[in-house]
C-alpha cells in the first residue's frame, strides 16, 4: 500500500521546504516531513520511508537512518493515544514510580505495551523539562503536571472513554 | 543578597502574557531591537554585547558577546543564528517557561543576534515534545512579522531577518550544538568533530552562532538597560558573570519552580528562600547544582579553595551552600553551574538508587557514535543494576572508576564527560553507601527511584 500526505499536509510540507536554503531544503525537511507522515498514520512505516525518500529526493537508507535514530519516530503502530510517564530523577524523586505503577495497574499493561483495544500505548520518557512540576505525564501533545493519583485517574478515564 | 528581579518573567502569569501587546506594554517590547537596528552598527552591537558579561545559559557558560565576535563575514556564504531550545538535561526546566510565557523575548533576541553576527535567518531548535512552546513561538513570530519587526525591513531598516522554529524528534544528544546542526540539516543527530567550530562551518556548512534559548531571551533586557548596567545587576559581575538569570529548583523542596534573580544567588537561598525549604521539614542530603551532568554536592561539604587566585577562595572553609551560583565559582568547587536548575535530595534519599536512575538515562541517550561512550554508558548502567540487585562485587564497584575515566576525553562530544562526571561525582561523595550495597548491608532501599529505562 503506498502512502501519500493529505493535500493539507502536503501544503504544509511545501511551506516547510521554503524555510531552508534552497540547495539544502529537501534534506532539512526530512524530520519535519516524517512528523507530518506520523501525524497522519501514527507511525513511520516502510511506505512512509519510501514516500519521504521519493518526495525529497533522498536515499531511502538515509530516511530510515533518521527514523531509527530518534525515539519519537514510531517504528511500529502504536495506540490511538500515547501516554508517557517521565521517569528521570527529578520526577522519580516526586513519585513518578507510583504514577507509572498506577497506570500499569489501571491499564493492565506494562510500560512499552498497548492496551488490547488499541486505545492507549503506555510509555516512559526521559526528562521532559517539567522537573519543577513533577510528577508529570504527557498525553499525545499535552503535558499534565503536578499530578496526584486521582488526577491520573481522571486522565485515564477520559482516554478510555474516547 | 537574594535579589529577585522580573525582567524576563514580568509577563509570566499575566492574561495573554505571551502576546505582543502585553510584551510591548509590560516589557518595553522590541524597543531594544529597534534601537539596535536603527542606531547601531553590527560591530557596535557586538562590542556592547560583550559588556553584558552574559555567560551562556545552556551549561558551558561561554561569554555570549565573545561568541558573537567569532563570526567573520564570508565572501560567499550566508551566516546563521541557531537557538538551542532542546532542553532535556535532567533537572532543567527553565527554557520551556520562556517559550511558553515570554516567547517575544526570544524573537526579539533573535533579531538583535542576527543583526550582530551578520545573519538573516535564525532557527530555533525546539525539542519535539514541547508542543505548546512551539505554538507560542510561531504565534510570536507571526505577530512580530505583522508589525513589521521581522521580514524584509524590520523597523524600516534594510536588513532582512526571518525566524523559524525547527523541531527534533526525541534525542537528548541534539542539545549538543553540532548534533543539533546535523539534526537541523535533516540527519541523524550525531555530533561532529570540532574543529571546525560552528563559527567557521555550522548550519549548512556556513558560519553559525549557536546560543542557548535563555541566553538569547536575555539579550533584549541587557540592551534595554545598557549592557554594562545589566552586568552590574550581578553580585559577581567582577568575575565576568553578569546580569540576571533564571534559577530552577526541583526535587524535595516545598516550592519547586523557576525564579528570576540577579546572578550570585546561593544554593541555600535557592533551596530555602525561593524553594521554600525541604519537604516534610527534613534535612538536606545532597544537591545536583545544575542538571544531572554536574557533579553532586553533599549538604555538609565545605569549600576547599586555599589558592587566593581561585574564584571560590573568598568562601574557603565555608559551606558550599553559601557560594554564589556562578560559572567560575562552581567550577572551582569541582562541579559546574550547568543550567542553574538544582535538583534537591532530602535525607533518606538513596544515592545509589539516584545514581542508577541517572546511569539508565545516559545509557538510553548515548548516540552510539563513539565506542567509549556507547559501551561505557551501558557498562555503568549494568553495574548500577547489579548494585541494586545486590550482586555487585567490590572489584566491579572499583571498575566504575576505570570505565568512567576511560570515557572522559575519548569521545567526539561532551556527552562522554556528561556521563562520566556525575558517575565519578556520586562514587566520590557516596563511596560508603556504594560499599554498603556491595557488602549486602543495604538493598534497594529507595526502589521508588528505580523506574526502568525509557520505552
Amino acid at each position: 500500500m503506498t502512502f501519500a500526505l493529505t493535500p493539507e499536509r502536503e501544503r504544509e510540507l511545501v511551506e516547510i521546504l521554503a524555510r531552508y536554503p534552497t540547495e539544502h531544503s529537501k534534506m532539512a525537511a526530512c524530520i519535519p516531513a516524517l512528523h507530518l507522515c506520523q501525524d497522519q498514520i501514527g507511525w513511520c512505516s516502510d511506505e512512509v520511508v519510501t514516500f519521504v525518500a521519493s518526495r525529497l529526493d533522498l536515499p531511502a537508507a538515509h530516511v530510515k537512518g533518521v527514523v531509527t535514530f530518534y525515539s519519537l519516530f514510531n517504528q511500529r503502530p502504536v495506540g490511538k493515544h500515547q501516554l508517557w510517564v517521565c521517569r528521570t530523577l527529578p520526577c522519580a524523586l516526586r513519585g513518578a514510580g507510583e504514577v507509572l505503577a498506577h497506570c500499569e495497574k489501571r491499564l493492565g499493561i506494562k510500560a512499552g505495551e498497548t492496551t488490547a483495544d488499541g486505545a492507549i500505548t503506555l510509555r516512559t520518557a526521559e526528562c521532559l523539562a517539567s522537573c519543577s512540576t513533577a510528577p508529570m505525564i504527557q498525553v499525545d501533545k499535552v503535558y499534565h503536571e503536578n499530578l496526584s493519583l486521582p488526577q491520573v485517574d481522571t486522565i485515564l478515564d477520559r482516554l478510555q472513554k474516547g | 543578597m537574594l535579589k529577585q528581579t522580573n525582567y524576563l518573567t514580568k509577563v509570566y502569569g499575566l492574561p495573554d502574557g505571551w502576546t505582543l501587546p502585553v510584551y510591548e506594554r509590560e516589557s518595553h517590547g522590541y524597543e531594544a531591537a529597534r534601537r539596535a537596528l536603527t542606531t547601531m552598527s553590527p560591530a557596535d552591537v557586538v562590542t556592547e554585547a560583550k559588556k553584558a558579561n552574559l555567560r551562556g545559559r545552556g551549561g558551558a557558560g561561554f561569554p555570549m558577546g565573545v561568541k558573537w565576535s567569532f563570526m567573520k563575514p564570508h565572501a560567499k556564504k550566508p551566516a546563521y543564528l541557531v537557538i538551542n531550545a532542546d532542553e532535556g538535561e535532567p533537572g532543567t526546566h527553565k527554557d520551556r517557561t520562556l517559550m511558553e510565557r515570554n516567547p517575544h523575548a526570544v524573537v526579539e533576541g533573535c533579531i538583535i543576534g542576527c543583526y550582530a553576527i551578520g545573519a538573516h535567518v535564525a532557527y530555533i531548535y525546539v525539542r519535539d515534545e514541547l508542543h505548546l512552546s512551539k505554538e507560542r513561538l510561531w504565534q510570536a513570530i507571526r505577530e512580530a512579522k505583522e508589525k513589521g519587526f521581522l521580514g524584509q525591513t524590520p523597523f524600516g531598516k534594510d536588513y532582512a531577518v526571518d525566524v523559524f522554529v525547527h523541531t527534533g524528534a526525541g534525542a537528548y544528544i541534539c542539545g549538543e550544538e553540532t548534533s543539533m546542526l546535523n539534526s537541523l540539516e535533516g540527519r541523524r543527530g550525531e555530533p561532529r568533530l570540532k574543529p571546525p567550530f560552528p563559527a567557521q562551518s555550522g548550519a549548512f556548512g556556513c558560519p553559525t552562532t549557536v546560543n542557548n534559548l535563555e541566553t538569547i531571551a536575555a539579550v533584549p533586557t541587557a540592551f534595554l538597560l545598557g549592557c554594562e548596567d545589566f552586568s552590574k545587576l550581578s553580585a559577581i559581575h567582577t568575575l565576568n558573570d553578569g546580569g540576571v538569570r533564571l534559577f530552577g529548583v526541583n526535587g524535595h523542596v516545598n516550592k519547586p519552580g523557576v525564579y528570576e534573580c540577579a546572578v550570585g544567588l546561593t544554593l541555600r537561598e535557592l533551596i530555602y528562600d525561593l524553594g521554600g525549604g525541604i519537604t516534610g521539614g527534613k534535612a538536606l542530603f545532597a544537591v545536583i547544582p545544575g542538571g544531572s551532568s554536574t557533579p553532586v554536592l553533599r549538604a555538609e561539604e565545605t569549600v576547599n579553595a586555599p589558592d587566593e587566585k581561585s574564584p571560590a577562595h573568598p568562601w574557603h572553609g565555608k559551606s558550599v551552600l553559601d557560594v554564589p551560583l556562578g560559572v567560575d565559582t562552581f567550577r572551582s568547587l569541582g562541579t559546574m553551574l550547568g543550567t542553574c536548575c538544582a535538583t534537591v535530595m532530602a535525607e533518606g534519599t538513596d544515592p545509589v538508587a539516584a545514581f542508577h536512575n541517572l546511569m539508565q538515562f545516559y545509557r538510553h541517550e548515548s548516540c552510539g557514535q563513539c565506542t567509549p561512550c556507547r559501551e561505557g554508558s551501558g557498562w555503568l548502567s549494568r553495574i548500577a543494576d547489579k548494585l541494586l540487585a545486590g550482586t555487585c562485587s567490590m572489584q566491579e564497584l572499583d571498575s566504575l572508576y576505570d570505565i568512567a575515566s576511560n570515557i572522559m576525553g575519548n569521545t567526539i562530544c561532551a556527552f562522554g564527560e556528561g556521563t562520566a562526571m556525575p558517575a565519578l561525582g556520586f562514587l566520590k561523595k557516596f563511596r560508603g553507601e556504594f560499599e554498603a550495597y556491595v557488602r549486602g548491608e543495604r538493598s534497594g532501599r529507595d526502589a521508588r527511584l528505580n523506574i526502568g529505562s525509557a520505552v
